[in-house]
């Protein structure tokens, strides 16, 4: 997702002036193409979060479209005071570029992994949040996050994140995508995970089990009508992260049925449940470890239908 | 509604800070409370460099050309206010709202809601990082406007501020000028002896920045290097200012107690007698 994203980025770089790559010393090759093109328009200011965030704010303040892009607990976490207070706050027209959503840093061990980001963000007034399934989708945000004046926050993958999208679709921010129809229960995910519930989707059907399921690529402002919808036509919701069980996507989804006097369905949520992710490997073998691969959502499911009954 | 006549009234330096010091006084007072001596610590300073330095007017204030001021020790607001209201960024009245449910003046800068403020600051470690990219920003459009931004001494522990030093430095930001508060006290005590800054003007210098102490109460000294930036050419400028906290008021000066503290009864009467408060402390604002 992150060459998309950089190759998105260099298009609207080449369109817009104002748009301006800042980097804390992460990006190496991923870059070179934009650096060699846009020398005006690039800051490696160092391994310096704080500054990563501040400074961007600073010169959007110029009227520049800075997007500020590192691995993604550095800049959400070490730099969270100053995305509230210098970004959101102030309401300055910075895009946060957070690669590594997940563990998709697979092998790095939990410091690089992105794992509790969206309960953090979430809670920052003016920030839109993006989270998109797949390269595709990953160009899509990126231009939507440039059209948005005020700050957006993007929630990346790193690479070989698989195709979702077999062909191109209308994108509108805030609304969610059903990517495909089921009468059972409703899957719920986002980011590089919606990949695997694609395929749990495929293992149930095998068992005779439909399943809808739902890419929430926007988690705010977010797609509450969407999700209602659901949940009275399924009344069984699962929602699948890979992102802490807390503070993520289930909670948003649990907070929204509620809202919505939508809460009568069966829900449960599978992500990292107090604790941080286990082991060293692909992504696809961090998802079998932590009870994420495609086998576990399936298993999922069918316990809730069972409990559901 | 902004009245734009007053700043000329200006008259000499030292009774322009006194004024502005008795603003401040009535404004902590209307609102209960302020932190008052971080605030007079500043004030010399702003007061020359407002009004004598600084490109930036109620006119210009929304213009890309504006010199930029950034109060990075946020909590020295009470300067900021009573500089601004007295340049026309809104009228002097509003001080008297200070702090309270109908006015728009907070116990920090809010660049949402006030005229004039360039940064909400207020944590610290952060206006001067802001202030930073501001520098680089403008200096990336060509555009000579200049950007000064006040930082605490205490404020200097933060990590942030050394980042921020590294960066502009290497970035030749030439267009920057920072200004150390130096006023030796914290929240809770000596800068010294909690974790101290000294020597501060050779951290600085070691950054790449060009350097020059001075008394941060002399007007002569504060004119000069105003006038005198860049320090050195293709490097950002650092005013290291030695000040007293609380200077003004003789029971508030170095005094940590005065830190964030409402001088009442007979304290408030010296105080006024002390600022030549003629009358009430009620009785200064309009």
């Amino acid at each position: 997702m992150r060459n998309e994203f950089v190759k998105e980025l260099s298009l609207l770089a080449q369109e817009d002036p104002r748009v301006f790559a800042v980097l804390a010393d992460n990006g190496l090759q991923v870059f070179d193409d934009y650096q060699g093109k846009f020398a005006n328009q690039f800051l490696n200011l160092g391994i310096a979060e704080a500054n990563l965030v501040g400074v961007s704010a600073g010169m959007a303040s110029c009227g520049f479209i800075p997007f500020a892009y590192t691995i993604l607990p550095f800049l959400t976490m070490r730099a969270y005071e100053f995305i509230r207070d210098d970004v959101c706050y102030q309401n300055q027209n910075v895009k946060l570029a957070a690669i590594g959503a997940g563990f998709t840093y697979s092998t790095l061990g939990p410091t690089h992994h992105g794992t509790e980001d969206i309960g953090l963000v979430r809670a920052l007034p003016n920030l839109t949040i993006f989270s998109p399934a797949d390269p595709m989708e990953t160009r899509k945000v990126t231009r939507a996050a440039y059209e948005i004046d005020g700050p957006v926050y993007l929630r990346i993958g790193k690479g070989k994140d698989p195709v979702v999208y077999e062909a191109d679709y209308d994108f509108v921010v805030g609304k969610g995508v059903v990517l495909s129809e089921g009468s059972h229960l409703t899957i719920v995910s986002t980011g590089s995970m919606v990949s695997e519930c694609k395929h749990a989707v495929a293992l149930l059907a095998s068992e005779g089990i439909s399943a809808q399921l739902v890419n929430f690529h926007t988690l705010k402002p977010f797609d509450a009508d969407l999700l209602v919808k659901c949940a009275k036509k399924t009344g069984v919701i699962l929602v699948a992260e890979d992102h802490a069980t807390q503070g993520g996507l289930g909670g948003l989804v649990a907070e929204t049925l509620m809202h919505h006097r939508a809460g009568n369905v069966a829900f449960h949520n599978i992500g990292l449940r107090d604790k941080f992710a286990e082991g060293y490997g692909s992504v696809m073998e961090m998802r079998k470890l932590n009870g994420l691969d495609a086998l576990s959502v399936a298993m999922a499911a069918k316990n809730l239908l069972r409990s559901a009954k | 509604m902004v009245d734009t006549t007053v700043q000329s009234l200006s008259p000499s330096p030292t009774a322009y800070a006194q004024r502005l010091r008795r603003d401040i006084l009535a404004m902590a007072h209307h609102g209960g409370g302020a932190h008052i001596a971080p605030a007079y610590s500043i004030i010399d300073i702003l007061a020359i460099l407002y009004s004598e330095f600084l490109n930036l007017t109620p006119t210009n204030q929304d213009s890309n050309d504006r010199d930029r001021f950034i109060l990075s020790k946020g909590h020295g607001c009470a300067a900021l206010y009573a500089i601004l209201a007295d340049r026309g960024f809104f009228p002097r009245a509003e001080l008297k709202r200070y702090c309270r449910p109908d006015g728009i003046l907070g116990g920090h800068p809010d660049m949402t809601h006030v005229p004039g403020v360039e940064a909400s600051t207020g944590s610290l470690g952060h206006g001067f990082v802001f202030a930073t990219g501001v520098a680089y920003g403008l200096k990336m459009l060509k555009n000579s406007a200049r950007v000064f931004s006040v930082v605490g001494d205490g404020e200097c522990q933060e990590g942030s501020i050394w980042e921020a030093s590294l960066l502009a430095g290497n970035l030749g930001l030439e267009n920057f000028v920072g200004i150390l508060d130096y006023n030796k006290l914290q929240g809770m005590g000596e800068v010294e002896t909690i974790s101290g800054l000294r020597p501060a003007t050779e951290k600085w210098k070691s950054f790449g920045w060009g350097v020059r102490e001075i008394d941060g109460h002399n007007t002569d000294a504060i004119r000069s290097a105003f006038k005198e930036v860049p320090f050195e050419d293709g490097k950002p400028s650092m005013i290291v200012a030695h000040t007293i906290k609380g200077k003004g008021i003789s029971f508030m000066e170095g005094k940590t107690i005065w830190h964030y503290k409402l001088p009442k009864g007979e304290d408030m009467k010296r105080a006024c007698a002390e600022l030549g408060i003629e009358g009430s402390i009620e009785g200064v604002l309009p």
